[in-house]
């Protein structure tokens, strides 16, 4: 592939060395493994965690005289996937043979696509921030191909001192290769890049994107240059597995990599390895074991086509995408565009959104569920799929303050009540006697003690109107925060005789 | 095209093949032999032809999605030198 650069050397972006000032260039190789039922050429099942080599048919084996059929559900994700990512989807794709030697490929090679992949280029926009003043910048990434491909089986160094044990599971599995234009700028982008993508995967329902099984793995490409200059030399970090790791191994090789050239050396290609216990990169293959693929088309493979019809109705059944989604919040519902994007990061926390939302006022099921929800959540470690409180019982609590039953203060108590013990937010209140008090009497006897017992303030707030704040909160302790505070208040200055 | 002895090594080293120096050598020979008979196929014009992919016109074969194979963890390793617990054992392939 030529590299193109899309990109403007930008300030704010390029790291210092002792040199001078140093830009970074990234490119990611993602592997995502294909959500499905079985693998790619055979009939196995890809259910994660099962006993060793249960999951395996002759085929993953690589067996003689066993011959691979293609699922065509794998394909259809990748074209998914491929329509995701407003890429160039190709009706004809071709399958090659990547030949290597190791113990958990049997075959002796992957079955992969090498010249002609089933889908093309296309963008991902990724967005970057908030900066100091609050903004995002929208970038947009260039995707170079997305590929599909046979997963290598599983191997376990640590369980014998002289053997490495040798589980085929996950052997042929279905994997789509996504690979990026070196398009990213600093470890920040590449981060949200990645999680950009496993967003997108994740609405398309084409990978899980679960890194810690592994179903979602990054090969980082990293290289640096004085800004606007000549692509540098690049070194590979091989299957970096979480978002915190790709922006360590990026800075880590970035620093590396300016401390060699600065010390007057040079880089040289090679693939490396992040070690998240030191976090730090290191060399992965000795020069002599360099890769020669001999790639050629697998001779047990047709050409892999489809007419437009098939693409054209995969279009059509496409999800709502984040980007999509995020418009329509902003534009239908009023919310603010970094509302939305952290309302559309996930889709389950889009879709709890919009079971909140439905019906109500849609601003104020975004706050309460980013300022307080959210904030719950991510306090006690739990993901949105493990939320205490379900979107019925927030939208309760919300349709309690807007029907004047509580106020937003005693919301939050009956909120954290919610989320502790369940139940119902209107029997609840019901129960604890939670409701605001609106009879105009009962408020009154409260305003008229505060005021009774403390002459000396109500002697200075004449001169000093601010002090009706004070009466409000007084009064607002008296009731146990149960009083409607826009009465309490209309009351105090009324008989402060204080005017608006 | 035509490979040397380096070559006949290194290709054997990627397929782990072992094959002694007497035996690359006589390798070298043959394999550039049967090279230089397939060369013989560049003297066709094929300017503009698509390369053909099958004898007969026909499209790749598709299954459906389902899971009807597995569950034979012991056949599997049947062969396999040594086992336990249904894992391949193989010499220790990292340091």
């Amino acid at each position: 592939m030529t590299l193109v650069d899309t990109r403007t050397p930008d300030p704010k972006r390029l790291v210092p060395g002792a040199t001078g000032d140093w830009e970074i260039i990234i490119g990611l190789e993602v592997h995502a493994q294909v959500t499905s039922n079985s693998k790619l050429f055979s009939g196995a099942s890809t259910t994660f965690g099962n006993q060793a080599n249960s999951n395996v048919s002759l085929v993953d084996a690589a067996m003689p005289g066993m011959l691979p059929v293609i699922n065509e559900e794998c394909v259809a994700q990748a074209v998914r996937t491929g329509l995701g990512l407003k890429a160039q989807i190709n009706n004809r794709s071709v399958f090659d043979r990547k030949n290597y030697f190791y113990p958990d490929l049997p075959q002796g090679y992957q079955i992969s696509q090498f010249k002609d992949p089933i889908v093309g280029e296309g963008e991902i926009i990724i967005s970057v921030g908030p900066d100091r003043q609050g903004n995002f910048e929208d970038i947009e990434i260039g995707i170079e191909r997305l590929h599909l491909e046979q997963d290598a089986g599983k191997s376990m160094h640590d369980q014998h001192p002289s053997m490495s044990y040798v589980d085929l599971n996950r052997s042929g599995v279905a994997l789509m290769e996504i690979v990026s234009k070196p398009d990213m700028r600093s470890a920040d982008e590449a981060k949200a890049y990645v999680t950009k993508l496993r967003s997108i995967l994740r609405y398309l329902g084409t990978c899980d994107g679960n890194m810690d099984e592994g179903s979602l793995r990054a090969d980082v490409n990293v290289s640096v240059r004085k800004p606007g200059g000549e692509f540098g030399t690049r070194c590979e970090i091989k299957n970096v597995n979480s978002i915190r790791f790709i922006g360590q191994a990026v800075d880590y090789e970035a620093r590396r990599q300016i401390a060699i050239i600065e010390d007057g050396g040079t880089i040289e290609q090679e693939t490396r390895l992040f070690d998240p216990g030191k976090g730090e990169t290191r060399s992965m293959r000795s020069k002599e074991d360099a890769h020669d693929y001999r790639y050629f088309p697998d001779p047990d493979l047709l050409p892999l086509e489809f007419d437009q019809a098939f693409v054209d109705a995969l279009k059509a059944n496409l999800p709502e995408l984040p980007d999509d989604k995020k418009a329509r919040f902003v534009a239908e519902m009023g919310l603010s565009v970094y509302d939305a994007s952290i309302l559309v990061s996930e889709k389950a926390i889009a879709d709890y959104f919009e079971e909140v939302a439905a019906g109500r006022d849609g601003k104020m099921a975004a706050n309460w569920i980013i300022n307080d929800l959210l904030g719950a959540l991510n306090k006690s470690g739990k993901g949105i799929e493990e939320t205490p409180v379900s979107p019925a019982q927030l939208g309760g609590v919300i349709d309690l303050i807007k029907d004047g039953t509580i106020s937003g203060k005693i919301a939050k108590d009956l909120f954290e009540i919610i989320w502790e013990e369940g139940g119902d937010p209107a029997e609840v209140v019901e129960s604890r006697g939670m409701k605001q008090v609106t009879d105009t009497g009962a408020i009154e006897k409260a305003v008229d003690d505060v005021i009774g017992a403390n002459p000396d303030q109500v002697a200075k707030v004449q001169a000093k109107p601010a002090l009706a704040g004070w009466f409000v909160g007084q009064v607002m302790k008296a009731t146990g925060g149960k009083a409607n505070p826009k009465a309490v208040q209309n009351l105090v200055k009324a008989k402060l005789g204080i005017e608006d | 095209m035509s490979v040397d002895l380096a070559t006949v090594k290194r290709v054997a080293h990627l397929a782990r093949i072992a094959v002694t120096d007497e035996d690359a050598a006589r390798m070298e020979g043959e394999l550039n032999v049967i090279l230089g008979f397939v060369e013989q196929l560049s003297e066709v014009d094929v300017e503009g032809i698509e390369p053909m992919t099958s004898v007969t016109p026909m499209a790749m074969r598709k299954r459906t999605d389902a899971v009807t194979d597995g569950s034979k963890a012991e056949d599997i390793v049947a062969n396999a030198p040594e086992t336990t617990d249904n894992f391949f054992l193989v010499p220790k392939v990292v340091e």
